[in-house]
């Protein structure tokens, strides 16, 4: 049997400041970040959750939908919680202009908001919110209000990415490569081969014939005026990837019982391990373990002979439909168990199924009671 | 009012975008189909654009390269080619094709040039997938005859399709003029034809439901053409109709159950009977749940295909079980 995850150890150890919540998409990150935060504020900690991408109603019911890209305190009927808890959801677009105006001058800023090709890579960039939620991490920690932060992370298919993609993103925006291909002449001046710089021209050339003249001008334009600004993005991500290293933050990898979300889950588990980041354990959301200590196929057999008289038909439903569950449960626990195999001393909470989604204070109550 | 089935219209059809929310199992029904279609000796082309290799993973094979190969048989002596595209080796190919690139080609692709040329226009990356995609479905052999008698997509999920199909937006920052130009209108002709339509993969949950309907509209407003909606994982409803209601309310009378189970020979504990009904409540609850997601589906007005849950997950037998399935509802 794995080690069991136990929420409140993790909570109520004050040195424990930041939570972040990983996981492929669609495995409840956000309802699980959430209830770790209602449950820390109820517990005395003074909590921020960071939500990214939440559903309508649950953003409603704690109002996250509010405009601003601050935190505001969580006002609900009948939750007077020990600490405090607040929320917010992630504002990418307003995060990134906040880091422009940051690290330039006005006018230099003005030019950055203004082109075009900011306003692609600010909204439709693959990796910027991961990059921004990051960046968000870290002026909440900087801000000192708080002592908890939980952290929800975007919903991509790769629970990888939330580590990887604000790098590549440092990588695709790195100048040089649009520096090369709006100043062909440059690239002799790399001290590349001669074949190679022959193609790289030909290349600029392919490239300029295929993305419009007009994107280039406004990607070489945007280059020179975030040139400088770049130095200060770099160095904020490596400070925020330090704090994710430190002994004050937790990962939690969230997990549904299926095939994919454990893999990603895996796959995550190992990535820190590698990079030496704090894991506290895996929960595994929406199990359907059996409540009834009765075999599926006893239950089947009793089905079978209840089917022949006839009678006895809400029994012969129950039945069956626990054997429908006996099944689920089996193949659940055999794929929860392939993972606790391949990582042995990895704590593992399971969060059975709620009946229906989780949109308001008590359904994340009831998680976080489930949680512990 | 329920629409008819997959009809003669879905039938002429040779592109076939399977889309659906994250979670629902798009692959899975993508690949099903594409075994349902190419059943009674068709040869279907199944292809993936995210990057993923779930389709490797589906029929457990090695991860496949960007070269087409084939992938499973079918009955009645018909073919599964799978392809998995990657835009970085679609646009190197392009680049050979149109600006003898080749060799140089290479050293620009370890460079990270090609990702960067992907990277800094995101249209690009989507219009050379569905460039790739349209080559595919037009493609003919040597007598004139489609290679593939229908090309079967796993696309982006319903979040992002519109976006992904909608070639005119996403060649806004592209080139006004030449190849890549000319081949992208030719996709644009395709998608808004009658050769393609959308499917729509969901579960019988609130979310995925109204998902699908969004999509619908989106896809409507966009001049592309819903096909059919697909429900995933449906499970049997164990309680007879005129129960569901009170189970749902926590009313489940459990001296009865205990009478039936004693019928059948089985004494249970009343800790275990106590738990037998709270999975009957759950039961309950969990078949309005879904009666609503149906609810909701029908006003679409689109033609519905059922795939049962798979209780011990989906390995190859199951996805030809899930073909033979999608056939027997008139997949053709």
């Amino acid at each position: 049997m794995a080690p069991a995850l136990r929420i409140d150890a993790l909570i109520d150890d004050p040195n424990t400041h930041v939570i972040v919540c990983c996981g492929s998409g669609g495995v409840g990150k956000t309802t699980t970040a959430a209830a770790i935060g209602v449950r820390a504020a109820e517990r005395g900690r003074k909590t921020v959750v960071l939500t990214i991408d939440p559903a309508r109603r649950l953003a409603q019911s704690l109002g996250l939908r509010e405009l601003g890209n601050t935190p505001r305190a969580v006002e609900v009927d009948g939750f007077e919680p020990a600490g405090e808890l607040s929320a917010m959801m992630l504002d990418m677009r307003r995060t990134f202009d906040d880091m422009v105006l940051a690290h330039a001058g006005e006018e230099r800023a003005k030019e950055v908001l203004a082109n075009p090709f900011y306003k692609t890579i600010s909204t439709s960039f693959s990796g910027t919110q991961e990059y921004m939620a990051m960046e968000k991490l870290g002026q909440l920690a900087a801000e000192g209000r708080w002592d908890l932060i939980v952290v929800d992370t975007p919903p991509s298919r790769s629970a990888l990415d939330f580590l990887d993609a604000p790098q590549r993103m440092s990588s695709a925006l790195d100048g040089r490569m649009i520096k090369l291909l709006t100043g062909p002449a440059r690239a002799g001046g790399w001290g590349v081969r001669k074949v190679v710089s022959a193609g790289f021209g030909l290349f600029a050339k392919a490239v300029s014939a295929i993305v419009g003249g007009q994107l280039l001008a406004d990607a070489s334009a945007f280059v020179q005026a975030f040139d400088g600004m770049f130095g200060g993005f770099r160095e904020r991500a490596r400070k925020t990837y330090e704090l994710l290293r430190s002994s004050g933050t937790a990962f939690l990898v969230v997990a549904a019982p299926e095939p994919d979300a454990l893999r990603e889950a895996s796959y995550f588990v190992e990535r820190l391990s590698a990079d030496a980041m704090p894991l506290a354990g895996l929960v595994v959301n929406r199990t359907h373990p059996v409540l009834a200590l009765l075999s599926g196929p006893a239950a089947l057999a009793a089905a079978d002979r209840l089917d022949k008289s006839g009678d006895a038909r809400l029994a012969t439903a129950v039945l069956r439909l626990h054997a429908d569950r006996a099944a689920v449960a089996a193949r659940e626990s055999r794929l929860v168990a392939r993972f606790t195999k391949a990582h042995p001393a990895v704590r593992v909470v399971r969060v059975p199924a709620m009946p229906a989604d989780v949109h308001d204070l008590a359904g994340l109550r009831e998680v976080g009671d489930k949680l512990s | 009012m329920t629409a008819a089935g997959w009809n003669d219209a879905i039938s002429r059809v040779r592109l076939h975008v399977v889309t659906g929310k994250g979670g629902t199992g798009k692959t899975t029904v993508a690949a099903a189909l594409a075994l349902a279609l190419a059943t009674g000796g068709r040869r279907i082309l199944l292809i993936e654009v995210e990057g993923r290799q779930g389709i490797a993973q589906l029929f457990d094979t090695e991860p496949l390269p960007y070269a087409e190969q084939r992938i499973a048989s079918a009955p009645g002596g018909g073919e599964v080619r799978a392809l998995h595209v990657d835009a970085e080796a679609a646009l190197l190919e392009y680049f050979t094709m149109f600006y003898n690139l080749g060799f140089a080609g290479r050293t620009l692709r370890r460079m990270g040039a090609i990702e960067f040329a992907t990277t800094i226009a995101p249209g690009l990356r989507d219009v050379l997938l569905t460039g790739k995609v349209k080559e595919c479905v037009g493609r003919t052999d040597e007598h004139g005859r489609h290679v593939y008698d229908a090309v079967v997509l796993d696309a982006p999920p319903t979040g992002r399709i519109v976006k992904f199909l909608d070639v005119t937006r996403a060649m806004v920052d592209l080139a006004k003029v030449g190849p890549i130009k000319g081949q992208s209108e030719g996709v644009v002709r395709l998608l808004h034809s009658g050769d393609t339509a959308v499917h729509l993969v969901t579960l019988l949950e609130e979310m995925p439901a109204r998902e699908t309907i969004d999509a619908v509209g989106e896809l409507d407003g966009a001049e592309l053409r819903p096909g059919v909606v697909i429900l995933n994982r449906v499970r049997p409803p164990r309680l007879p109709a005129r129960s569901v209601t009170s189970a749902a309310d926590g009313r489940v009378d459990a001296s009865r159950v205990r009478d039936g189970l004693a019928a059948a020979g089985l004494d249970l504990t009343s800790d275990d009977l106590d738990g037998l009904v709270a999975e009957t409540v759950e039961h309950a609850i969990r078949v309005q749940a879904e009666q609503r997601a149906r609810a909701l589906l029908a006003e679409v007005d689109l033609p519905i295909l059922e795939l049962p849950e798979s209780t011990d997950g989906v390995d190859i037998a199951a996805l030809y079980e899930f073909a033979e399935t999608l056939v027997e509802q008139g997949a053709h």
